[in-house]
This record gives C-alpha cells, structure tokens and sequence, in this order.
C-alpha cells in the first residue's frame, strides 16, 4: 500500500450475506470514499468460530484455508464481524508463532494445494479506520457534523477480548471506537458495561439469559441519555436490533432506541443519504433525534 | 452444577481429568485456578443464569468429577466474551477450558446442540453456516453489491472428514435447550 490506495480483501463471513446487507452497503459507501479498495475474495468458506465449541481443530482448517486464500491473493483481510476477526486473527496468529502447529495444520491443507505460509494480517473494519487511514482523514471526510446526537457505542467483545491475543485496544475501557465515533460530530456517551457481551452466541441454546444481558445493556444505554447504539458486529447488532422488539415483548416494555452500524453513522457525516447507507433495513426506527439527520427522506417516518 | 449441594462418591472421580483437560490449547493452567472466583463475579452469564458458574466448572475439573461435567448441558451457556479470560489472577483461560470441556464431552457423549448440528450440516451444503436463500443473493444485485463468492462445499466436506467432525455428525444425539 505504500504510495497506493490501502487495498484488501474484504471477507463477508455469513451473517452479513445471510441478513445484514445495511452494513455491507454502508461500509463499501464510506471505505470508496476514505479511498480503500476493496477486493472481493475469489473465493471464501466460514470463518470457523460456529464450529469451534463442537470440534476445534475444524474451525482451525476452516479458518486457515481462509488466510491461505488471502496469501494466494497477496493482499490482507478486511473483516466487518467481531467474530470473524476473532477466528481469522487468532489462527493467524497462532499459525505464525507456533511452527509445530502450522505443521501439524498444514498437513490437512496439502489435501486441497494449500499451504500457511504466514504472509498477511487480518484486520477488523475499526482497525483498519483507526490504524491504516487514521483519524485526520476521517475527521477531513466529514461534511455534516452530527452535532447534538449522542449515541453509545458497543464495541462488542472479539475486537478487544482476550487482551493478550487483540492488544489493540484497552478491554476494560476501550477506546477506538467511541474516539471514530466522535469524529463524526456526534458524542459517544460513556455507561455502564460498555465492554460487555450482547449475548448472541449462546441464543440457539437460550434465549432468556442473552435478552437479559442486551436488556440490561440498552437500559444502561438510556440512563446515559444516548439516542442510538452503534455498533460493528453483525452478531451484536443483530441482538440489539432485529431482536429488541421480542426484547421489549419479553419483558413487557418500550425501548425504542435506534441501532446503527457505525459506517451508517459515518456515512451521514460524511454527507450520504440514508437511503445510500440502507437505513431502511433497520428494525428500530430512528427517534425524533436521529430524525433530523435523515429529514429529506420520507420513507423513514415512525 | 445440576443440583445444588450433591454430594461427591469417590467412585465418580477421575483424577486424571485435569491433565486431560490440560492437553488442550488454552487450557493448559487448569490446574493453577486457586478458586478465587473472579471468573464468576465477572461473568455475564453468571448474572443471569441460576446454574452456569466458571469457578466450579474449574473446580468439578480439578476434582476430577468428569462424568458429571461432561454430561451437564450448561457447559453450552458460556458466550466466549472472554472477560474471565482477561480477569483471572492465575491466567486459567476459562473460556477455553469450557470449549475443551464442549469438544469432549461432543467426543465421549455424542450428544450436542441442535443448532450447532444445524450449522455445520448448513456449512458442508453451502460453505456458509446459514443455506442464503436464493432472493437474497439476487437481490445483491438490485442493491448494487458485487455477486457473492464462490464456496467450495466438497472441500469443507474433507475438512470435517478429516478432522472426524462428519462422522460425529452422522452418530450424535442432540437437544434443544439449556436451562
Ligand atoms: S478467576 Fe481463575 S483462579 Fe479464580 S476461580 Fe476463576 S479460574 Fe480459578
Ligand atoms: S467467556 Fe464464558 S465463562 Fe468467561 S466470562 Fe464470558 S460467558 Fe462467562
């Protein structure tokens, strides 16, 4: 990338082909515009975090094949999935470090011509703003300060847990995203549990614990006085949105708060239309607040 | 963690499961956690479930009570948030423990969630742990994203054969819920 354009391989993962194009559409608006080129895998297979719990050495193959891929095409990867990054980069990691391992993988790779030769990084779509293009191009991309918007950010967990394995930012108060966020104009409130779990990996087996936890988190959220949730995890964002209706039916209250990702909150700052950034795939609907950041466009009415 | 207060019969201890335990990647500290119980003071679940608890997970292990741990469902409770990672004093890594404790007790019992049967059969079908329905893949293109890539379903059929994941699959039992 030196003298280019910053160039990766985006990798989708499932959730996000499966039913959250609103990020992916959102995130392609402002990564083009911040200049990023985004590469599409020639081809790709699960990250192999669903398939940890029942058999890791799975999940290892799966998502070392990945990372194969990605050095066949010489590039690093992208990821927009907490849970992504976290596979990707652990084996990554792990692959490099540890050469019993990698041989010991790269036994099952030969079966498909492949071979981990330890040669990119892989990093999650908040990295990649806040250590490649950096906070001065993004503060100079903003055409429309959100001003007056306070909103809460959710980091998730795999892009700051475990510390000895991510490193990049401080677990007990992360950082990285609440400081993108305020570039945006908007303020990122500070709460209660701001680093904790939304609780989606567990809802196949239960679902009354996770609605317990993203419960508590969103009631946090609203004595903090935040008009949105951001988030950069189809996983969690999932939780927040598409299940906070059976959330307030559960436990037979209104919550009403809006949850975006946060390349749909940038994207507004940086003067796309939210019909450009997918608002209209969102479950919440935006609040009177968020409202007159998206005036011109009708079919967002509550 | 079933019942509450059962006692322990010196018949049902194994007291080489700690080092089985210990053989796996990220596991390898069990035997160091001293019960201090930061694990569980710090667990989201542990907030909200009556029975899931890190600390006497740590502690059935170390007792060597592997029937009994094996066999408890609420192993599958554990989200991987990894803050018991971060928090524990003596570094015991506990949410790997119970991701060893998970691939074992797949192994040994045969049995596991119903959802994750679901996703790795989706996985050798597709490539992907959901079946993307057809619509959807069209409507990429009416929403101007690039076609999806290509998957290679054989090639994730290997990896789970060779890894004995397929036979797993095609001989274990499943169950729904948990607590
Ligand atoms: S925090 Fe560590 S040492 Fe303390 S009870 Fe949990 S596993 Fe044991
Ligand atoms: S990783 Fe699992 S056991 Fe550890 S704190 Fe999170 S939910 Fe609890």
């Amino acid at each position: 990338m030196v003298g280019g354009k910053p160039k990766y391989l985006i990798f989708l993962g499932c959730v996000i082909p499966y039913r959250l194009s609103s990020y992916e559409i959102s995130a392609r608006k402002v990564l083009s515009a911040l200049g990023v080129e985004l590469v599409e895998m020639p081809e790709y297979n699960c990250c192999g975090f669903p398939i940890d719990p029942i058999n890791h050495d799975t999940a290892i193959v799966l998502a070392a094949r990945n990372i194969c891929i990605a050095e066949m095409e010489g590039m690093n990867l992208l990821t927009l999935c907490n849970g992504c990054f976290g596979s990707l980069h652990k084996v990554n990691k792990m692959l490099k470090e540890d050469k019993e391992e990698r041989e010991r993988v790269n036994e099952y790779l030969k079966n498909f011509d492949m071979e981990f030769k330890g040669s990119i990084e892989v990093k999650h779509l908040v990295h990649v703003l806040a250590e490649d293009i950096g906070f001065e191009k993004i503060k100079n991309s903003i055409k429309k300060p959100l001003s007056t918007l306070r909103v809460a950010q959710h980091p998730g967990c795999h892009i700051i847990r475990p510390r000895k394995l991510v490193g990049k930012d401080d677990p007990e108060n992360p950082r990285l995203l609440k400081d993108l966020i305020n570039l945006t104009g908007a303020k990122c409130v500070d709460y209660r549990g701001e680093n904790e779990c939304c609780g989606n990996p567990i809802i196949g087996v239960n679902e009354k614990i996770p609605f317990q936890m993203a419960k508590e988190k969103l009631d946090h959220i609203i004595s903090a006085k935040a008009e949105a949730l951001i988030t950069v995890c189809p996983f969690c964002h999932i939780m927040f949105d598409l299940n906070q209706p059976r959330i307030e039916k559960l436990f037979n209250v209104k919550i009403g708060i809006p949850v975006l990702h946060y390349t749909q909150l940038l994207g507004l700052a940086m003067g796309f239309l939210p019909q450009e950034l997918a608002f209209d795939e969102l479950r919440v609907k935006p609040t009177i607040y968020l409202k007159k950041f998206l005036d011109y466009n009708p079919t967002l009415e509550v | 963690m079933e019942q509450p207060a059962q006692t322990v019969k010196a018949g049902e201890i194994n007291s080489k499961f700690k080092y089985e335990i210990s053989k796996f990647r990220g596991a390898e500290k069990i035997t160091l956690c001293f019960q201090c119980g930061t694990c569980t003071a710090d667990c989201p679940v542990s907030r909200f479930s009556e029975f899931y608890r890190p600390k006497k997970i740590a502690r059935m292990i170390q007792l060597g009570l592997k029937d009994r741990i094996l066999s408890d469902k609420h192993i599958w409770l554990c989200t991987t948030c990894y803050t018991c990672v971060d928090h524990c004093p003596q570094d015991v890594e506990i949410a790997n423990v119970i991701r060893a404790l998970r691939n074992i007790s797949v192994r040994h019992l045969k049995s596991l969630p119903l959802v994750y049967k679901e996703l790795a059969e989706n996985l050798m079908k597709t490539g992907f742990v959901y079946v993307i329905p057809e619509t959807r893949i069209k409507k990429r293109e009416e929403l101007g994203l690039p076609p999806l890539p290509k998957t290679s379903p054989e090639e994730i059929t290997k990896i789970f054969e060779l890894t004995g994941l397929l036979s797993l699959l095609g001989t274990s039992q499943t169950f729904e819920r948990v607590e």
